[in-house]
């Protein structure tokens, strides 16, 4: 069942968006998100939705995948729905003690969910497109300007490198110890809160003794190979930007500038 | 009759995603009360899945799994029972162990069947003993032991709960040759004096040729060859394409009998051969 969890998945694919460079892909998730932030009115987020639509046909990433991904996020989606409802100003279309119900209100409400979901997706579209490996030498190379500033930046991104490359495994893992338990009779989906918060420890123990057990072996593998934090290492894969990375980026901007000239209209 | 039957299975991972794989494919046995199964082929071959399906721990994409002639996913009463019926030990299980002592993890199983204190207690220390966990160690906790050790503590995790039919995937994986002879004898002894039906996973062809009464061989997700060990091994070439081996007694007879040495067929087990050996060597006279 935890098969199904896809956060920061990638699928392997040969589309123009799997082959951007992963600075590329970086900067525009960026800016796609400031885009967001600045849409105000119906049409920017019309806008936005198609860009994303564009975006995902253009990876081969099926909408179903991508809206799979939202289902962990539900409760926060209803959630955001519910507290921007009752935030609106102006005539109250229905009221109930003090909770008021406006058209503001509405229209905030949907504007945040619409917001949130096309955020999600929109980083979503990055991890399907983009190995764990090349995000994190993108990032490294994007941020390698605050070394200067003595940020151990070549850290920071093997230790994001590392976390992204164990997830899957410690998925997997827990997925066997859930299955052995299971096999003992242990229960997981049947009880009261406090039942099932309990039948959890036969699940966690052994996954955290494992992951203690797996970053022990890890820091052996890695000095047995003289990793030294700091080093300046070269790479074998260097990142090169090619003529549709341009391309890319001068849609991007577009794409603000065009967010831009929306709101100052106020659509 | 069989004790567990399996009829057309087919088990499919992330059916309708790209990584779609079928796992298992329309695979149908039948075993018997009391046999000693041993279930070989190489990694990936859809052993593991298979038997996950055998307590219930998959749900089939098709077929029936059947357990004294009752569906096991009849009624989610059954599926439960299934899971204490059939015991099923996974690969290096010692990464399960949870408990803060030994006891109270072998415990575990038969404290989920709703037994009591006194019944618990009774188990936990028939199953210790059945695999040689030693009285020392049940108030250790399972972190303090070795490798072998925790092998073993898992296995009568399992062994607890007296299934009908016990499963093992791979018990002497990554254990020396003493621990590995010490545990299979522990099984089978476990087998002799219950009855049990076992069925064994095994990477070492030597091990199942020796133990096993039946072998059934996996290979691409289907069953591709059950039976005898004999009938299984005299298709050595058939075995070496899948990428499989076959015992060293079988390898050595084979190269013999290739360079005019009169041996029958059908070698499997290293005391036989040994056993044919010596008989050839004494009707030469003893001599060269």
């Amino acid at each position: 069942m935890l098969k199904n969890v896809t956060l920061g998945q990638y699928f392997p694919g040969d589309t123009i968006v799997h082959r951007l460079d992963p600075r590329t892909k970086l900067l525009w998730l960026v800016g796609y998100i400031v885009a967001l932030f600045l849409a105000g009115g119906w049409i920017s987020y019309a806008l936005m939705a198609a860009v994303l639509a564009m975006e995902s046909a253009l990876a081969h990433i099926r909408p179903r995948t991508l809206f799979s991904g939202l289902r962990p996020l539900l409760f926060i989606l209803l959630f955001t729905a519910l507290l921007n409802l009752f935030y609106g100003t102006g005539e109250p279309l229905a009221q109930l003690w003090i909770l008021k119900i406006t058209a503001d209100g509405i229209q905030r409400s949907v504007q945040m969910v619409l917001r949130i979901i096309l955020l999600v997706c929109g980083s979503f579209l990055l991890t399907y497109t983009t190995s764990p490996l090349q995000l994190t030498d993108g990032l490294e190379r994007l941020l390698s300007p605050l070394k200067r500033l003595h940020v151990p930046v070549g850290e920071l991104a093997m230790m994001m490198s590392i976390a992204l490359r164990f997830i899957p495994t410690l998925i997997e893992e827990t997925d066997r110890i859930m299955s052995a338990q299971k096999a003992r009779g242990a229960r997981f989906d049947t009880g009261s809160l406090v039942q099932r918060a309990r039948a959890l420890i036969p699940l966690l123990v052994p996954l955290f003794v494992g992951a203690f057990r797996r970053a022990d072996e890890l820091a052996t593998a890695m000095e047995c190979r003289c990793y030294s934090p700091g080093a300046g290492r070269t790479r074998m894969k260097v990142l090169s930007m090619a003529p549709r990375d341009g391309a890319a980026l001068a849609v991007c901007a577009g794409i603000l500038c065009a967010v831009c000239l929306l709101r100052h209209f106020g659509l | 009759m069989p004790i567990l039957s399996v009829e057309h299975l087919t088990h499919v991972y992330s059916q309708g995603t790209p990584f779609e794989k079928t796992a298992v494919r329309d695979v149908s046995l039948s075993i018997n009360q009391g046999e000693l199964v041993g279930i070989i082929g190489h990694t990936g071959s859809g052993k593991s899945t298979f038997l996950q399906h055998l307590n219930g721990l998959l749900k089939p994409t098709a077929g029936k799994v059947f357990l004294d002639g009752e569906d096991i996913h009849g009624s989610r009463d059954m599926l439960h029972s299934v899971r204490f019926r059939v015991g099923l030990v996974f690969q290096y299980p010692e990464y399960q162990l949870f408990e803060e002592t030994v006891f109270r993890d072998i415990a575990f199983g038969p404290g989920n069947m709703g037994l009591a204190a006194e019944e618990i207690r009774e188990r936990v220390l028939e199953a210790a003993a059945f695999v040689g966990v030693d009285e020392g160690w049940m108030e250790l906790s399972p972190l303090e032991l070795s490798g072998g050790q925790k092998r073993r503590v898992a296995i009568a995790g399992v062994i607890a709960m007296r299934p009908a039919v016990l499963i093992l995937d791979e018990p002497t994986a990554g254990l020396d040759p003493a621990g590995r002879e010490s545990i299979l004898q522990n099984i089978l002894d476990y087998r002799r004096r219950t009855g049990a039906t076992v069925l064994l996973v095994s990477h070492s062809m030597d091990d199942v040729a020796r133990l096993a009464d039946r072998l059934v061989v996996f290979h691409n997700g289907a069953v591709v060859m059950d039976g005898a060990p004999a009938q299984v091994f005299d298709r050595a070439e058939e075995l070496k394409e899948m990428g499989l081996t076959v015992p060293a007694a079988t390898e050595i007879a084979l190269a013999l009998r290739q360079r005019g040495i009169d041996i029958p067929e059908s070698i499997y087990t290293t005391k036989y051969l040994q056993k044919l050996l010596l008989s050839l060597w004494e009707s030469a006279g003893g001599e060269g």
